[in-house]
């Protein structure tokens, strides 16, 4: 009804490679191999950084927004401690989470989806009106209030972002599961008796994996959006332990004295951001071609509401 | 000669008894009620009776048993349930919010000034926003695949992907600290007077929302507006002899029209959760940081207050613009 749907494309492969074929036929493209390398050059940095990393990322080298100097390479943070092994050390959690907060969502919101669409009716109705809910809430101020009652903790985080992903993603599951479940092919496993849970999982999931490809990238970029911005503001992942988003708001104020703790912090969220998405695109490109990958990601980028397409 | 190619889509008169329109309306608008109903009792729910409630919140670390129960009692904490809610609810609809926990300070007064100024910030970078975004989308399909599409696209693609505070401190980095030094790097704003008579104050955090909303919406316009240049009614006016800029305002423009609209309500929801960090980035005295210190400060009845201020605008917003969206979608309208 809103979304552009999706169609499964031809399979001219077996059914479980339609994923390989998907991320293979994505990062050889030009836009795919670029955005897969600034992902994976950030995730590498993350996953080595603190093995490699010169100092303990909490241990007071220099005095305060002390410039660069030969064995603080990056200069001093805003208590004195070292820029550079702070910057190592300070993505893997952030990654972490936000993957956490990723899986959550993604499987919420599609066995929501492929329930509502598959089983119709009261069911359908009740899934959405609950997404309706929680959609009400700006994902953001969703995360701040669950902050405000229980108090920012990890599995906190992971919840209140996971569950703001869900409803959608449900949405957009929804959708296009609607479309296959009105297939032939479901339409005899379903005569045939099978119950609905098996018919779900071995007939209608499989022919989503399109979907759910650009869901996981989509959700995954917004999860780091979302845990380095509630870091930033203070309600996120805690100090003393570093994170990219806490460092940019704990270093701006010493900006004009020693730049590297706000610079480097902010250019690698944004080159994994954009690494992420440039990617995304163009896995749905892959699966869609540019024009309806264009438009599909456009009504899915913001969990689309109803009556988007005329 | 001037038959109108795209009557298709823009004909009026179908729709003169227009009840799909007011039913559509009645149902969401009843739908949005509900919603509101449940965040409502999901927020005060979470806000009230978890463990570490108001006279907690309030006594902190210097609580007692016996100031807590007193304050409780105080705070009407000792009441039932339903009756907490009851009295909270009623007072949120006749204009009664309660009253700040830290400073005692009616709710209406804490707030009122800081929804003016996030508003005044949504406005005009919705305003501006929209208007780059509509004219630099049609441009670019209008020259598909042509260097200004090329750039523009990629230019989109790379800024959409970008957190909020990121483009904040980098405008900051650019504007205020290291490259020029032209602009104040924090815009708070003196309360006493309107947003608008300290406009240099004003230019970075509405830049960063532009930035953040635009390329959103640049697609959106983008892609349907190739669309639409591909349909037979725009091939037949370039066969009439229609000149390139003609058919785009007078055939392609009134009908990117309902796409356009959801694009720009749905910027208008994210901005809403957007807004929050650049307020603090600047410490703009707006909405979300409001909502932001109240958190820091558990200050409950603001906290709730914001929360469910937020979740109606999102309802409304979601409702005004599928509307609209209909509204300026005769077929739609005429065919339910």
């Amino acid at each position: 009804m809103t979304v552009a749907v999706l169609e499964a494309p031809v399979v001219h492969h077996a059914r479980r490679s339609e994923l390989a074929y998907l991320l293979a036929t994505a990062a050889r493209s030009r836009r795919g191999a670029l955005g897969l390398g600034l992902t994976l050059l950030v995730v590498v940095i993350a996953i080595i950084g603190p093995f490699v990393a010169p100092h303990s990322p909490t241990e007071f080298v220099t005095s305060p927004f002390a410039p660069p100097s030969p064995g603080v390479l990056l200069g001093g943070d805003s208590l004195g401690r070292d820029v550079l092994s702070r910057v190592l050390s300070g993505g893997w959690q952030l990654l972490l989470v936000a993957a956490a907060a990723t899986a959550l969502g993604v499987t919420v919101g599609a066995v929501a989806g492929i329930a509502a669409a598959y089983l119709s009716g009261w069911r359908d109705s009740a899934i959405m009106r609950v997404s309706d809910v929680i959609l009400a809430f700006p994902q953001l101020v969703f995360a701040l209030l669950m902050v405000s009652v229980v108090g920012p903790n990890v599995v906190l985080l992971v919840l209140a972002v996971g569950f703001s992903h869900a409803p959608q993603v449900a949405r957009v599951l929804r959708a296009t599961a609607l479309d296959v479940s009105e297939r032939d092919f479901v339409k005899a496993v379903q005569i045939t008796g099978v119950k609905p849970t098996k018919v779900m999982r071995l007939e209608i999931l499989p022919n989503l994996v399109s979907p759910l490809m650009v869901e996981i990238g989509l959700r995954m970029a917004y999860s780091i959006v979302i845990i380095a911005g509630l870091s930033f503001i203070g309600f996120g992942l805690q100090p003393p332990s570093p994170n990219w988003g806490s460092m940019i708001n704990e270093n701006r104020i010493g900006v004009t004295l020693n730049s590297w703790g706000t610079t480097v912090p902010c250019l690698l969220l944004a080159v994994l951001c954009v690494g992420l998405n440039t990617f995304t695109d163009a896995v749905a490109r892959a699966a869609l071609g540019t024009d309806r990958a264009d438009r599909l990601l456009l009504t899915e980028a913001l969990g689309e509401s109803e009556g988007v397409t005329a | 000669m001037t038959t109108h190619m795209s009557t298709q889509t823009v004909t009026p008169t179908a729709s003169r008894r227009s009840h799909p329109l007011r039913s559509m309306l009645l149902k969401r608008s009843a739908q949005g009620v509900v919603t509101l109903l449940v965040v409502s009792m999901l927020v005060f729910w979470a806000t009230q009776l978890l463990p570490g409630n108001a006279a907690n919140a309030v006594l902190g670390k210097s609580a007692t048993p016996a100031t807590l129960a007193a304050l409780e009692e105080h705070l009407g904490l000792s009441k039932p349930v339903i009756v907490q809610y009851w009295s909270w609810l009623s007072g949120l609809l006749t204009g009664n919010p309660g009253s700040s926990l830290i400073n005692g300070d009616p709710v209406g007064v804490v707030v009122s000034g800081r929804i003016l100024n996030s508003a005044f910030l949504l406005v005009v970078a919705g305003v501006i926003g929209t208007a780059i975004a509509v004219s630099a989308g049609m441009l670019a399909a209008s020259r598909r695949d042509r260097a200004f599409d090329h750039t523009s696209s990629i230019t989109a693609l790379v800024v959409t992907a970008l957190p909020e505070f990121v483009v904040a401190v980098v405008l900051i980095l650019i504007f205020s600290t290291q490259v020029f030094k032209i602009l104040p790097a924090t815009s708070p704003i003196n309360p006493g007077s309107p947003p608008w008579q300290q406009p240099t104050l004003l230019v970075l955090p509405i830049i960063t929302l532009i930035i953040v909303i635009v390329p959103y919406m640049f697609r959106m316009v983008r892609a349907v507006t190739i669309e639409t240049l591909e349909s037979d009614y725009v091939q037949t006016a370039r066969l009439k002899g229609l000149s390139e800029p003609e058919i785009l305002l007078r055939h392609v423009l009134p009908n990117i029209v309902p796409a356009s609209v959801q694009a720009v309500g749905l910027t208008i929801l994210y901005l809403a959760g957007g807004v929050v960090v650049v307020e603090v980035v600047f410490n703009y005295p707006g909405v979300g940081q409001g909502l932001v210190q109240a958190v820091a400060t558990r200050d409950i009845p603001v906290i709730q207050f914001l929360v469910m201020l937020l979740a109606a605008f999102y309802v409304a917003v979601n409702i005004g613009a599928d509307f609209a969206t209909l509204v300026a979608t005769p077929k739609r309208r005429v065919t339910r």
